[in-house]
């Protein structure tokens, strides 16, 4: 009894050791988790899900969680760049490889474009425009039928094999489509762990801490925000991109309030404002969505009222709370 | 094109924009005391124009359901109010409104659950169907009814806020809580009230839409984002503004709709884009609060 009571008092200081391990190599760890995956979800097609939704949710974590920007529309710039990767593979005939840094282009411009409206206002105004500006988006993609197929979706733009460095990838087969995903993916990640590394990552939190003193301190924070909405929408563009990919089809719904309103809930579920949240939250998010719909089609609900008890119970999300357990790791998010 | 032709879209403009005004209104209303986003406001719209629906079939009749729902589901919204809203009084900003979403997913998948997910459509009363010679032209009786039922409420609201002591409470309310409170005022049941009230006006637009839009559970969204814009142009929190904003936006929608249809969904998004770079705080709101 003795010895055990001794061997656990240091267990909670080399958990945190962990904890502080993980979080030095974050970007190491994050690709090690998606690698192995698919092999510890029930499905392939599920752990694709992850991954890509995974992409889309960190991109909206720079934006909500860093930033303290409440958008409720980021489903604009995955959805953007679902379609543009498809545009300009099936209509234009581009290889995939010029498609995909096209399409995470425009869908920046885009981000421009919404952000420079949007990010004059604050506060509760920014949710609000940045819904009305995505339904925008949405309604356009509707009427412009002949480029996006309208309510049917786009289609025809199968990409059935990549080509990489001569070497012929089937991309039909789902575990050599994870890993090919998983190559964006892991673009995403660095690029995202690098920005919040950057001073510029520190001037993003100042501003939401405090952006009055973020203003006095002699940032621009009008100019810092813009940044990082074309950053985040880019980073969420990819996810589009993975997306479009991987379904060969592009589905309206993917504009939808509906798709804004899922990205906004798996950050929360994960846990803003930390780096491995959306992964989380997107994996707990779309297994309880894949569990519940087994025994109920209105798996909605359950899913619904599970996010209400997040904002009222565990505001800080399952990564978040598990941080603040460990204090010596909450340094180190 | 027929001068008359354009004065009638006119009309149905405005009787569109009548529906807006009302749900805008409690959207607003609620902000300007509460300082919260309700967004499960559309949500709450599409469960008045249900429970219209079902009251009128309950009770035989349309009038039963125009006055019940609004009631019975004003009464539901204090209930979101006391248990949940509640609260968060204090947090973030961001929490009420990202509660009233989760509030929303629960809302139409109960609908769902109980109503089913395809449209049923909402009748006509019979004393409101046809058309009024209007003198240039017809005009559905049943529109003409919602504009002056929008009216009436908005004068009885009007006199509720500026001629009655419960006004002056909830106008002081609004502007410095922590007074009222010193000066022996019961803040939260005032908030209580207003949620409530609020709520209401998002039922008795659901209402009222019902017999001109088809009743589904989706219906709540595109009508959050109408609401939205419309309190954006106008100002968050002003009633005027949401007056004078609602009727702008339902006009230019059903005169957009009369030349160039397929631009109609788009041009109040425009409308609000174009307002936003010049006024950020929209038409009639505060500076400093955008």
């Amino acid at each position: 009894m003795a010895m055990q009571s001794s061997g656990a008092a240091p267990a909670l200081p080399q958990a945190q050791r962990v904890m502080a391990a993980i979080a030095d190599h974050r970007v190491l760890v994050s690709l090690v988790a998606l690698a192995l995956l698919p092999w510890l979800l029930p499905s392939k097609a599920l752990a694709v899900n992850v991954l890509i939704y995974g992409v889309v949710v960190m991109g909206y974590n720079l934006l909500f969680g860093y930033t303290g920007l409440l958008s409720f529309g980021h489903a604009a710039f995955f959805g953007t760049g679902a379609y543009l990767t498809g545009i300009a593979i099936g209509r234009f005939g581009l290889p995939w490889f010029a498609a995909v840094p096209l399409a995470i282009a425009a869908s920046t411009v885009l981000a421009a474009a919404i952000g420079t409206i949007s990010t004059r206002t604050r506060g509760i105004y920014f949710s609000m425009v940045t819904l009305a500006l995505a339904q925008l988006v949405y309604y356009v993609a509707l009427q412009a039928s002949s480029w996006t197929g309208g309510e049917n979706g786009l289609r025809g733009f199968t990409v059935d094999h990549v080509n990489l460095l001569g070497l012929q990838i089937n991309f039909l087969d789902p575990v050599n489509k994870y890993y090919v995903l998983m190559a964006f993916a892991a673009l995403a990640i660095w690029a995202q762990s690098r920005i919040l590394n950057s001073p510029f990552g520190a001037v993003i939190e100042a501003i939401r801490e405090n952006e009055q003193r973020a203003r006095a301190c002699g940032y621009d924070v009008e100019r810092c925000k813009l940044i990082v909405f074309m950053l985040s929408g880019a980073i969420s563009a990819i996810g589009g991109c993975m997306s479009a990919l991987h379904l060969s089809i592009v589905p309206l719904d993917i504009l939808h309030y509906q798709t804004s309103g899922m990205i906004v809930m798996m950050v929360l579920l994960g846990g803003a404002r930390s780096f491995f949240g959306p992964f989380i939250g997107a994996a707990v998010f779309l297994i309880l969505e894949d569990v519940v719909s087994i025994w109920t089609p209105h798996w909605q609900i359950v899913v619904g009222a599970i996010f209400v008890g997040f904002v009222l119970f565990l505001p800080k999300g399952i990564w978040g709370t598990l941080l603040d357990l460990l204090p010596a790791a909450r340094e180190r998010r | 094109m027929d001068l008359s032709l354009i004065i009638m879209q006119l009309f149905s403009g405005i009787a569109l924009g009548a529906v807006l005004v009302i749900t805008a209104l409690g959207l607003t209303i609620v902000f300007g005391m509460l300082g919260v986003v309700n967004f499960a406001h559309g949500a709450l719209f599409m469960i008045g124009a249900y429970a219209g629906l079902y009251l009128a079939s309950l009770t035989g009749s349309f009038w039963w359901g125009l006055l019940l729902a609004p009631l019975l589901v004003g009464a539901f919204g204090m209930l979101i109010e006391r248990v949940l809203v509640r609260r968060l009084y204090g947090r973030s900003v961001d929490d009420p409104l990202l509660l009233t979403f989760g509030l929303s997913y629960i809302l139409v998948e109960g609908v769902r659950i109980v109503f089913g997910s395809d449209g049923i459509p909402f009748p006509t009363p019979s004393q409101l169907i046809g058309v009024v010679d209007l003198g240039f032209g017809f005009f559905p009786k049943y529109r003409l009814f919602v504009i002056a039922l929008v009216a009436v409420v908005l004068l009885a609201l009007w006199l509720m806020l500026e001629k009655t002591r419960v006004g002056l409470i909830v106008r002081a309310g609004a502007r410095d809580p922590q007074i009222m409170r010193v000066l022996g005022v019961d803040i939260g049941r005032v908030w209580l009230a207003i949620f409530g009230l609020g709520v209401g006006l998002a039922a008795l637009g659901g209402v009222l839409a019902g017999p001109m839009r088809s009743v589904n559970p989706e219906m709540g969204t595109l009508v959050l984002a109408e609401a939205f814009v419309v309190t954006v142009i106008g100002g968050l929190g002003s009633i005027v503004g949401a007056v004078v904003a609602g009727l702008m936006v339902g006009v230019c929608i059903s005169m957009v709709a009369l030349f160039a249809p397929e631009m109609a969904t788009i041009v109040m998004f425009a409308l609000m884009a174009a307002v936003l770079l010049v006024r950020p705080q929209g038409l009639f709101g505060l500076k400093g609060r955008a």
